[in-house]
């Protein structure tokens, strides 16, 4: 899913660097400080979560977890999900510099999306429509993201139309396996700490 | 793709930092803003002798931080593995002069040139980034990322980001641990995946209640909405030297690039 550099046309480099930095400046206004360490150590949690293998028949996948990420941070999804991005590029080497901005609009977009169509769902009911809703909305984002991805990849040339189509329908099991993730994690996090989306809550816009 | 990087690998106390040879004396922020530029220059050009001699200037740098060879070349290879088939697609969808067919579709040369010309700044610019600030300790990066004026909030972000992964990743190993004891085994089923989800909500719920502690603590010792960060960044004559050298090769290399254009 991450994008190397090189790959893309500049066009596309600098309309997602600029895209990525409004994003994070929007995400910036709804964290006051009083948020940071709420979202430093949800941040923490996303990047350690991105480390967790899950199996799927003979191969494993690497989680997401964007679709969650919106749910809980909102807009904040934006700056706390660039710096994961901005940490495992400098220090694992995934993905790489000039396409940061690019990855961060591929990942953290559909995240606020997905805060848009499912929060409501999500915080209001009881757990198991809590639970459906966190399960379309995190199948939803690794739909998003795939097809932003393509979307990235076709922008710079028709050579990549093959590539993108492969990457969206290569990751339909990863849309299931993340959406049944996401509706199982919040199911338990409405019952055990129903406060669990009051965390990013307060903050002014 | 999973398997290439195992868990036991992938902590930031793990990587590069602290590390960093002849570089590490450089000023970290010399150093970020010298991986910004080699990088948006090796994107830039698109010659394959210029972008052979980035990938040879990256491995220069790599020598010079004195990162250990072996785990940093592991993670570039890590990411050629993630755009293999995005580049083995390349050949067949580029059209032009047909190297040999496949089932009836045929690779073109034009198609492998630019497959090649990715793999190679790709791997430059990875290379450079993880001998460059892959080798800060990550709290310098964000004490010179604060000096570079980017926003506090973001720095302040990302230094609790910084200071929380590797408790999460304690904490999600112990979960982990506590799910082996009871006999869990994962494997393709509704048990398996049920099973992860929980440890994620789990994951989640402790993060946030960890937050709220870690607020009381800091409101306790009267954190006034500002982290002081401590360190003193001097850019000396060495560092002088490290961009005025970085420089004139990167240039060099656009000349080059430029040279070839026009002919």
């Amino acid at each position: 899913m991450h994008i190397v550099d090189g790959a893309l046309a500049n066009e596309v480099v600098i309309g997602g660097a600029a895209l990525a930095a409004g994003g994070i400046a929007l995400g910036l206004r709804h964290l006051p400080l009083e948020k940071i360490p709420a979202a430093g150590v949800l941040s923490a949690s996303f990047f350690v979560a991105s480390l967790i293998h899950v199996p799927i028949g003979p191969s494993s996948v690497h989680l997401i977890m964007n679709g969650l990420a919106g749910l809980i941070l909102g807009w904040a999804a934006f700056p706390a999900l660039f710096v994961g991005l901005l940490l495992q590029a400098v220090f694992f080497g995934f993905g790489g510099l000039t396409v940061l901005g690019v990855n961060t609009v591929n990942i953290a977009l559909p995240a606020v999306i997905v805060y848009y169509v499912c929060r409501r769902g999500v915080t209001r009911g009881s757990p198991l429509t809590a639970a459906i809703w966190a399960g379309f909305g995190g199948a939803l984002a690794i739909a998003l993201t795939t097809a932003l991805v393509g979307l990235s990849l076709m922008l710079s040339g028709d050579a990549f139309i093959p590539a993108a189509k492969l990457v969206f329908f290569a990751h339909i099991p990863v849309m299931v396996i993340e959406g049944l993730l996401s509706a199982a994690a919040i199911y338990l996090a409405a019952q055990v700490k129903p406060d669990l989306f009051d965390a990013m809550k307060g903050a002014p816009s | 793709m999973g398997h290439i990087l195992t868990l036991e690998r992938q902590t930031l106390s793990d990587t590069g930092a602290g590390h960093g040879g002849a570089l590490a004396r450089l000023d970290p922020r010399a150093r970020i803003l010298g991986a910004c530029a080699f990088a948006m220059v090796t994107v830039v050009c698109s010659w394959m002798p210029v972008l052979v001699a980035a990938l040879l200037m990256a491995v220069g740098l790599m020598w010079l931080s004195r990162v250990p060879v072996a785990p940093t070349l592991r993670r570039m290879a890590a990411m050629d593995s993630f755009i293999i088939f995005l580049l083995a697609l390349l050949p067949f969808s580029v059209p032009g002069d047909t190297i040999f067919t496949l089932w009836g579709f045929a690779a073109s040369w034009q198609g492998l040139a630019l497959a090649v010309e990715i793999l190679l700044t790709a791997n430059a610019v990875v290379l450079a980034l993880l001998s460059l600030v892959g080798t800060m300790e990550p709290v310098t990066l964000g004490h010179a990322l604060s000096r570079l004026r980017v926003p506090d909030t973001l720095v302040h972000l990302l230094m609790f980001t910084i200071r929380y992964i590797d408790v999460l990743r304690a904490e999600y190993l112990r979960l982990r641990q506590a799910m082996k004891m009871r006999g869990f085994r994962p494997s393709t089923n509704w048990h398996s995946y049920r099973s992860f989800g929980y440890l994620v909500g789990m994951m989640l719920v402790r993060a946030i209640e960890r937050s709220e502690r870690v607020l009381g603590a800091m409101k306790c010792r009267g954190f006034a909405g500002r982290i002081p960060l401590l360190e003193t960044l001097a850019y000396g004559r060495s560092d002088a030297l490290f961009a005025a050298g970085l420089g004139a090769a990167l240039l060099a290399l656009f000349a080059a690039e430029i040279a070839h254009a026009a002919v």
